[in-house]
């Protein structure tokens, strides 16, 4: 492991905060700021951990430091061919692979490639004692200690500094095609729960106002047969679409009011009020305009999914994130105190008391 | 009479026997003789007692009552675990998950199984086949090991290059803590709230909680597979053509290597048409819609080819795709007729690094005076280096197991992992200490700690204490230097 002169400062920041006993926010490029709680704390910024240290193609795995901004990883896989199959949302130019590991976020593929954490392999960080620590490696099957560096995936910072993550990669699809239909949201979700069950290549759903547009992606043959089986033309510049999806910059996102997000299982019923946005097929469900806190959540729970409050100008006292029985919440406090005994790092964010 | 007689001890199995249903709770030595091993048979021994509850219910109040009697407990699932992991210790309650046996929940619709932890992973296909799904981590073991035991060690299978693990594969777990306190970790949604508990608990070892449901995701089956047979001249070449085949973009539904000691074990065995001349065969297999398998099969061939393959045979049907695959399924119990015993071991590499691995393990064969035997998961490069020996030659045991940590240091050095699939159990747990420095393994400490204060859930397996570290004298001292020195601790 080596041991550069920003990882010795950094190491010696945490440590000088453990002795004064200072909160510490942990900062990529800050175009995640709005997730989760309130940012508190010193600023301890990850912007001078850049570069990529490892990227071979027959290796299917890239290694950066925390800091490099996620376009120049995108860029970098492009170039070989390959992708990151969970399409983290960036959310602006800024945005770093350490943030997009430590939000765990992850983008229309999500729930037919898998998700970030799916594809983490190994983490440097430096713990609350200031010690750089490196868990998981680069390699795609490693068993050997607790999976400490999937643990690191939505963890918001709140278990320690991230400063080298390794991520599996996959090649990018060779054809790719998007069909549009005409539906309502019952039948929509019906759809997309059929289709999902026979091996089609689908990549992406999202359905909005009537409207549902199935991505798929694969072998030419592949993604030939499954547009034949499904019916309907492929979408001129639908590559927009989901980006401006991904990115959230679709009208949809727009407005003042809250933005939920619900994660859910796939077959929950459609949701009846408010202006609804499904993605995932159906597993992830985002609701505008809902102010009732306490209702959404009861409405998650009912279905065995959660609630994040995900944009809002005014945040519940409980936190964004959808409250944890107190067992659970027990567990998250004695599991943060192995990595940060002091609570130095981002205080609150994912939860009050952690 | 129970074996143990110290009344203390008597006190726990008569609690037990009250909690648990009529001739759930075994204590005579016949009856516990079966439990005394898993498939790491070398290690050997007789437990306090075996209890086998049939519910959750049980399951807790077997937890909350031992934790109670501070007396440790150690699940087991089907005893297939090849480290160790499910070993018995004299002072322990060994908590057989057999008889929660039943799938609970099966939805087409939502494409999930729900199950009880002693549900043997091939019933879970077997239960769905008719939906056109299946679960897809196939270890070779699938028809006697469990989900539960493939939640613990986070097993892998032939496919899961393509499929994934079991960590990929699982939406949901009920789990119960060594208290006796049942927890819910997810309930069918593609993410959890919080911390991502479903990943720290997969490939835990028993040791965090006991599994008492998994809710795993079913996925649609190919239309179609081919495979293509691919024979090398040098194993060199043959590890140098799946870094090829991954760099071409392709991930194969399955891609696996053997070496000619493999090959000649078990091609008698299978009668698979195997070349006997070629030093290394590749199986690599294309599933998906036939035009698709089509057109992948051509790409794949002509990638092979490039690389060196000296023949290339692909399935012209579903019986000679059985029959190619029949070798590699046969692989282990053929190359046990090679020698009167073997050990498996588990290391993982980067692909890139496969040739100089396998040149290296050929050096180390004269070396220890023992051949090696190669038969394993290429595309994931996780090696299965099967070492042949006779425990009836003196010093053949102890140079196996020499020879074995010899390979897995070695992955250690290439950027690997000394277990891919198997786990660290008991067998590998000097070998943690080569991977992992102190600070780390403190981690992992702690980890336990957050869920099992007491360390009374499978004690001593998985993670070195540090100070077994330092007997082994291997610290992680890494190209001789000690873990970053230069950061001061507290
Ligand atoms: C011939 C053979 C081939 C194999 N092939 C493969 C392969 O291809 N891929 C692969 O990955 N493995 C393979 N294995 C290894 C083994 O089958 C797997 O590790 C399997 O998952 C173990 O399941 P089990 O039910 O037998 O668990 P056990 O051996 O009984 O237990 C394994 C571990 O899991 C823990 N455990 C069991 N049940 C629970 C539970 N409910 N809650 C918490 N902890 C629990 C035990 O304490 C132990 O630590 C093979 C083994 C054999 C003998």
């Amino acid at each position: 492991m080596r041991v550069t002169e920003e990882l010795k400062s950094l190491g010696e920041r945490i440590r000088a905060a453990a002795t004064q006993r200072r909160a510490l926010r942990i900062r990529g490029g800050g175009s995640k700021d709005f997730y989760g709680a309130a940012p508190q704390g010193e600023l301890l910024e990850t912007t001078h951990l850049t570069g990529i240290v490892d990227c071979e193609p027959s290796e299917l795995v890239i290694t950066a430091r925390a800091g490099t901004a996620l376009a120049a990883i995108e860029q970098r896989l492009t170039e070989h061919g390959q992708m990151l199959a969970f399409e983290p949302p960036r959310f602006g130019e800024r945005a770093t692979i350490g943030g997009a590991v430590a939000s765990g976020l992850c983008g229309p593929r999500r729930a037919y490639c898998g998700a970030l954490r799916d594809f983490v392999l190994g983490v440097q960080i430096i713990d609350g004692r200031g010690d750089l620590l490196r868990f998981g490696g680069r390699v795609i099957k490693n068993v050997a200690g607790f999976d400490v560096a999937r643990l690191m995936a939505g963890s918001l910072g709140t278990l320690g500094l991230l400063t080298e993550v390794t991520l599996k990669t996959v090649p990018r699809p060779k054809a790719e095609c998007t069909l549009q239909f005409e539906l309502d949201q019952p039948l929509a979700l019906e759809r997309m729960s059929q289709w999902a069950a026979r091996p089609l290549p689908l990549s992406a759903t999202a359905w909005h106002g009537g409207r549902l547009l199935v991505r798929l992606s694969g072998a030419q043959a592949a993604v030939r047969a499954a547009r034949q089986a499904l019916g309907g033309e492929c979408l001129e510049g639908a590559g927009e679409y989901w980006e401006a999806l991904r990115e959230q910059r679709l009208e949809f996102f727009d407005a003042a009011q809250p933005l939920w997000r619900l994660s859910l299982p796939a077959h929950a019923p459609p949701l009846t009020s408010g202006d609804i946005l499904l993605e995932w097929g159906g597993a992830l469900r985002w609701l505008r305009g809902s102010v009732d806190v306490d209702g959404v959540r009861a409405l998650a729970s009912r279905f065995g999914g959660h609630a994040t409050l995900f944009r809002a100008c005014t945040k519940p006292p409980e936190g964004p994130f959808h409250p944890l029985s107190p067992s659970m919440l027990a567990l998250h406090r004695r599991l943060k105190a192995v990595f940060d005994p002091q609570g130095l790092f981002n205080p609150g964010r994912l939860y009050p008391t952690l | 009479m129970s074996r143990n007689s110290s009344s203390e001890e008597s006190t726990v199995i008569a609690r037990l026997r009250r909690a648990l249903a009529p001739g759930a709770v075994l204590s005579e030595r016949e009856d516990i003789k079966p439990y005394e091993c898993d498939a790491l048979t070398m290690h050997r021994e007789l437990p306090l007692a075996v209890v086998l509850p049939s519910d959750e219910a049980e399951v807790a109040a077997v937890l909350e009552l031992c934790h109670e009697a501070g007396v440790p407990v150690i699940a087991r699932g089907a005893g297939t675990g090849l480290s160790g992991g499910a070993t018995p210790r004299s002072d322990a309650v060994l908590m057989s998950l057999a008889r929660l046996s039943r799938i609970l929940e099966v939805d087409p619709h939502a494409r999930i199984a729900r199950v009880q932890p002693g549900v043997r992973n091939l019933a879970i296909s077997e239960a769905v086949a008719s939906h056109g799904l299946y679960y897809a981590p196939d270890p070779s073991s699938q028809i006697a090991c469990t989900i539960g035991g493939n939640v613990a060690e986070n097993s892998g299978g032939v496919h899961c290059l393509k499929y994934g693990l079991t960590v990929h594969n699982v939406l949901a777990f009920r789990v119960a803590t060594i208290e006796g306190e049942v927890l819910a970790i997810g309930a069918g949604a593609l993410d959890l709230p919080g911390y991502d508990l479903l990943a720290l608990l997969t490939g835990s070892e028993g040791l965090l909680a006991v599994v008492t449901e998994v809710t795993v995701r079913l996925i649609p089956k190919p239309e179609c597979a081919r495979v293509i047979l691919a024979a090398f001249d040098s194993i060199v070449t043959a590890g140098g053509a799946v870094a090829d085949i991954i760099a071409a973009g392709i991930i194969p539904a399955g891609l696996e290597m053997m070496d000619r000691a493999t090959i000649a074990a078990v091609e008698p065995f299978v009668r698979a048409g195997y070349p006997l001349d070629a030093e290394a065969i590749l199986l690599c297999e294309s599933d998906g819609t036939a035009d698709e398998v089509q057109e992948e099969v051509v790409h794949m061939e002509e990638v092979l080819r490039r690389a060196g393959a000296t023949e290339c045979r692909v399935s012209r049907d579903e019986a000679e795709r059985a029959r190619f695959w029949a070798g590699r399924k046969a692989a282990f119990p053929a190359v046990g007729t090679l020698a009167p015993d073997y050990y498996c071991m588990d290391g993982s590499i980067p692909r890139k690094c496969l040739a100089a691995v396998l040149e290296a393990i050929r050096e180390m064969e004269s070396k220890y005076g023992l051949r090696c035997a190669n038969v394993f998961h290429a595309g994931d490069g996780n090696l299965h280096p099967l070492i042949l020996f006779d425990a009836n030659v003196p010093q053949q045991a102890a140079r196996a197991e020499a020879f074995g940590g010899e390979i897995l240091e070695l992955c250690v050095r290439h950027g690997g992992s000394i277990t891919g699939e198997h786990g660290v159990g008991v067998e590998k747990l000097n070998h943690m200490c080569v991977q992992f420095a102190g600070r780390e393994l403190e981690v992992f400490h702690g980890v336990k700690r957050a869920f099992d204060e007491r360390g009374l859930l499978n004690p001593g397996k998985a993670v070195p204490t540090l100070r077994r570290c330092a007997e082994f004298g291997r610290l992680h001292v890494h190209a001789g230097q000690i873990p970053h020195p230069d950061l001061p601790r507290f």
